[in-house]
Parts: structure tokens; sequence; C-alpha cells
């Protein structure tokens, strides 16, 4: 049963789904073990982003706070697609290589260990 | 002749049980449409124990008493400048927390309590709970009354009540009390009655009332002494329908086990704003939210538990990661407030060095290795003039609607990411509790009104974050929020004791 209710076949109404967000999708991307913040951001997309304009252009803006972030090298970092091993093509959209609405990005960089190798 | 006065068991007999009545003409299960859906089997309501052997007139008469007592001590706070006597004007900012985020929770229980206090087909449940709804209606007034006074001289405390419905952090507590109305009456009492107001309520009342001891704000300790012998009969009452619902039927058990088990973790998630206030936000420290979480949860709760071992109710699941969180949750939240200091309706700052080290004493296994250095961080940007607020909007937990800011607790720099696929979309949780909540009942959390979200939706005005500021949560953009330092409270705080 997918619901308690009192009310025979209760359906609710699906507040984020795609259509609501007027052409874009919701992505989300997060640095691991670099928790200055706190958390992932999120971000609405066209999903015709290419790969290359959401890591060039969008993210820099929050992410560039973090003083490793220009000691990035782009060939050495691991990502992950919700939650599996993901080879992004910078070129490509993003809904031509399986980011859907709502879904989670998260890239890896283990050379650099944070502000203080601390994971900040 | 005139009437003999009644005895005290008769009018209590007269004025509770005797307020029932036999349907003759009318189906009783049309009058009570909300008792049996949720799966509970009451086979005898009679067997009801009344917690609270109050009658309505005992009632007034007491709870009249506590208000003019109450209500001197507020205008004696009012005309002696209270406010003057806090430790720091930095203690206000939990005040604005609480106005804005527990006041209004007050308001719900009322609102819950007279749903429930008319749905129960039980008299003895339904006048308990009237009473509760009461009290909580008088809670809310209080506080408002006690704060309204703040109100005069510091910011952030000007429209509470809007905010609640609104502000990105304040929709945590709201959904956590729509979640449990949105319930039948019996999950609402085991969320609220038990799992809240006796499980989880010490942790909440404790740290606000001492804290005020510490802090010199005698007009919420005024309160919470006065909302205190209200809050022993609510406990009272939510042990009352625990035992109720577990003596009545076997097939009782699960569901509640079931109810435990989210209502402790969506509690537990909700006090994470207490952690951070006590860890964080007095001035005046109490004790530490580690220790009051072992003193409140883990001895207090360890008992009660072994108490209902008998009814075959275990602890709550996932009280395992919570004890392992106690370590961590207070410093991951004040640095979620503190890096989103430019859109919180209260003010943040960095800890001063002695309470670094008080954090470290108090918190020896994680303060050093994993929190100082983001202080750290902190103190150097704002040493250069960059002053550290986060320029995008995070990630949300779809149940507890919090920032996804907590982290694995055998890895705790690496953030806790868990995701469920319903009828094609994707959901996020911050963790394996929150995704059983969902997993349970998804119809019901598809409709979360993730803030976020809605601000991408264009539902909250904007683009701008400072639009939204100042036009959808009505807040004044540049005096309720950023950091402390340099802020309108601050400066009048000099101004009024003469320290530059």
């Amino acid at each position: 049963m997918p619901v308690h209710a009192i009310t025979p076949d209760y359906t609710g109404d699906i507040k984020d789904r795609l259509e609501n967000f007027h052409g874009n999708q919701i992505v989300y991307v997060g640095w691991d073990h670099h928790l200055m913040f706190c958390a992932a951001f999120a971000y609405p997309l066209p999903p015709e982003t290419p790969f290359r304009t959401l890591r060039d252009e969008v993210m820099p803006e929050a992410f560039s706070l973090h003083p490793e972030w220009s000691q990035i090298d782009w060939n050495k970092t691991a990502w992950l697609l919700d939650g599996e091993p993901f080879e992004p093509q910078l070129d490509v959209a993003l809904k031509d290589q399986g980011v859907g609405h709502k879904s989670l990005l998260r890239f890896q960089t283990p050379d650099l260990k944070g502000y203080k190798s601390a994971g900040v | 002749m005139a009437a003999k006065k009644l005895n005290i068991k008769d009018k209590y007999r007269l004025l509770t049980r005797d307020l029932d009545w036999e349907f003759s003409y009318q189906d009783r299960n049309k009058a009570f449409p909300f008792e049996e859906f949720e799966g509970i089997k009451i086979t005898d309501w009679s067997k009801w124990e009344d917690p609270f052997r109050l009658t309505m007139d005992a009632y007034w008469k007491y709870q009249a008493e506590k208000e003019r007592k109450l209500y001197a001590i507020f205008d004696a706070f009012a005309q002696n400048n209270g406010q003057l006597n806090i430790s720091d004007p930095r203690y206000v900012n939990a005040l604005k927390i609480f106005l804005t985020g527990v006041s209004p929770l007050e308001y719900q229980a009322f609102q819950g309590f007279a749903h429930t206090g008319r749905q129960f087909g039980g008299v003895g449940a339904r006048v308990a709970c009237q009473m509760q709804s009461i009290d909580e209606l008088r809670h809310v007034q209080t506080q408002v009354h006690a704060m309204s006074h703040y109100n005069k001289f510091f910011d952030g405390l000007q429209d509470w009540s809007h905010m609640h419905d609104r502000v990105w952090y304040l929709s945590v507590p709201k959904s956590f009390f729509n979640d449990a109305r949105a319930a039948g009456p019996f999950e609402f009492m085991v969320a609220i009655g038990f799992s809240f107001e006796y499980v989880l309520t010490n942790l909440l009342f404790v740290p606000f009332m001492s804290g005020a001891a510490y802090n010199g704000d005698m007009a919420t300790v005024t309160f919470g002494f006065s909302a205190q012998s209200d809050e022993a009969r609510h406990m009272t009452l939510g042990l009352e329908v625990i035992k109720f619902l577990l003596e009545q039927h076997e097939d009782n058990v699960p569901i509640v086990q079931k109810w435990i088990d989210k209502w402790f973790w969506r509690g537990t998630r909700l006090l994470t704003i207490v952690s951070m206030m006590m860890d964080y936000m007095l001035p005046n420290k109490v004790m530490s939210w580690k220790e009051a979480w072992e003193v409140y949860f883990e001895e207090a709760g360890g008992a009660l538990f072994k108490d209902l071992a008998r009814y075959g109710i275990r602890m709550p699941k996932y009280a395992d990661i919570i004890e392992k969180e106690k370590e961590h949750v207070s410093h991951q939240a004040w640095w979620t407030f503190y890096t989103h200091g430019h859109a919180a309706g209260f003010h943040t700052w960095i800890p001063t060095d002695e309470e670094m080290d008080w954090l470290s004493e108090k918190y020896p296994e994680t303060f050093d290795k994993y929190y100082r250095p983001r202080w750290e961080l902190a103190k150097e940007m704002e040493a250069k003039g960059e002053r550290f607020y986060t320029k995008a909007l995070p990630q949300l937990c779809t149940t507890c609607q919090i920032p996804m800011l907590f982290t694995e607790m055998d890895n705790p720099t690496q953030i806790s990411y868990r995701d469920s696929i319903y009828k094609g979309d994707r959901y996020h949780f911050c963790s394996d509790g929150c995704k059983d909540i969902f997993d349970d009942e998804p119809e019901k959390f598809v409709q979360s009104w993730l803030p976020v979200h809605q601000i991408f939706q264009g539902n909250c005005g904007g683009p701008g974050v400072e639009d939204i500021l100042r036009d959808y949560y009505q807040m004044n953009v540049g005096v309720d929020n950023m950091d402390i330092k340099g802020s309108p409270d601050e400066e009048r705080w000099k101004k009024w004791k003469g320290v530059a």
C-alpha cells in the first residue's frame, strides 16, 4: 500500500515532476570529501546542456570558493552518476548521457584532501 | 432543599466519562469515521485509563492561576527592561528560531489534538486530547507574548507565522507536523503524544529553558515553568496511548512499532536544530548536545524501552546510528546555517576561540579532527574580508526536508546519500531512516514542498535570492540576516551597554 489514507486509492500530486520546472531539469552536483560545502548543490538546467557547460560555466560560481578548486585536474577526477561510475562526455547533452531529472553527480579528487587535509 | 455539592469522584465521572452516549439510531462508525483505516484494533474503549484526572472546571482554575503569575512576570520583565540582562545579543537568535520554528508547532499541536479529540471513539481519550489541545493553544499564546518584548528591541521576530509557512529551513518543522496531522488519529498520537511529547520532549524543553536561565532570559524561563505542569500531563497521555494500543490487540504491536521507528527518526532529525542551539548558539552553555542525548535519551529512553519490551516493542530502528550521530550533528548543522547566513532570518557567527576549546573538550573524538578545520577556513576567509556565504542552493532530503548535510557515521567526511525510484522519478534522502519512511508511503511524500525546488519552479518569486528573502519571506534584507558582526542587533546592544 503506497499510502495509508482514509480515501480509497488515494494518490498524491507529484510536486517535483519534470514539467513543473519550465523546461529545466534538476541536477545535483556534490564534491566528495569537501565539506566546506555542507551539501550537494541543486541546479535547474535545460536537459540539452552539454556536460562541459555544467562543469565549466555553472559549477565554478559556487565551487570555486574552495581553495582547492583551481588545483583540480579533471583528467584525474572520478565521477559517479546516481551512485554508479560515470565517464562524462563533455560535448554531449546531459539527457543524452543518462543525466536525468533529479540525477545526482558526484566527483572525487583523491589527490585533494580538502582544507588542511580534513575533508573540508 | 439546595442540591448537595458533588463529591470529587462523582464530579469527575459526570464531567468525563458521562459525557458519552449510546448511538441508538445512528451508526457509530459514521460518527467516528477515522477510527479504523489505520488498521488499529480497539476492542474496549472502557479500558482506557484517564491520564489527566482533571475535570474542566478544575482545569480552568489551575490554568487561570498560572496565567496570572505568568503575565505578572512578563509585565515586570518589560518594565525593568529585562532584555538588557541577557548574556549576549547572540542569545536572541535562539529565540528567533524558537518563535519561527517551534511556537507554530504548538499551534499545529492544538489543531492536531482538537482533531483527535473529536475522532476517538472513547470518551476518556477524547477528553484528554481536548485538554491537551487547549494547553497547546495556551502555549503558543504565552510564547508569543513572552517573545513580543524582544521584538521591540531585536530584529527577525516580526513575522514569525508568515516565515513559518515559507522560509526554507522552517519547512523542516512545518512538514514534520503536517505529516503527523495528515496521518490518522492513532498515528498522530504515537507521533506527537508518545514519540515527541514523551520520548523526546526533554531534549527540546530542558535545553531551551535551562538555556534561557543560563543566559538571563527570565521571560522564557517563566513560560517554560508555566508550561511544565502541562507537559507532565502530556507525557502521561503519550504513555497511556502506547500502553492502551498495545494492550488492546496484539495486531497493533507491529503497527505501533513502525510508527515508533518512523517518529523517533523524524523527531531526532527535527532536534538537529536544538543540537546546534545548545552547542553553538547559547553564549552561556548548559551542557553539550552529546551529554543531553546521553542523559535524556540513552538513559531515560533506554529504561522506557526496557519497560515496553514486555509488549513486544523494541528500541526504535536506527537508534544505533543516532548514538553515533550525537558526535556530529550539531557541528554539521551550525556549519550549514553559517554558510547560508545570508538566507537565514537570524544571525550566525564563527564560535570564539574559547567556545572552540569547549567544543574540543566536549567532543574529543570529533571536533578537532573534523569540525575545527571548517571554522579555521571560515576565519581565514573572514580575515581577508571574504566572509563565506554559499553561492548555490543545497540538495534537500525528500522526507525531513533538511539539506543533505548528514554524513556517513563510519566515514564522517562523506555525505550520506540514499535514493529511491518511484513511478519513474528519483527521490533523495539523507539517511536510511528517511528513505524507509518514503518507501512505506511514497504517495504521501511525493507531495513534499521542497523549498529549493519550489524556488526553481518559480513559486517563491525571485529569481534572485534577495528578492525571495525580501518579497516572499518578508525578511528585512541586510537587517534580519547575515553575520552578527556589524548587524543592527549588535550595534544597538553596544550602544545600550556603552561599548565601542
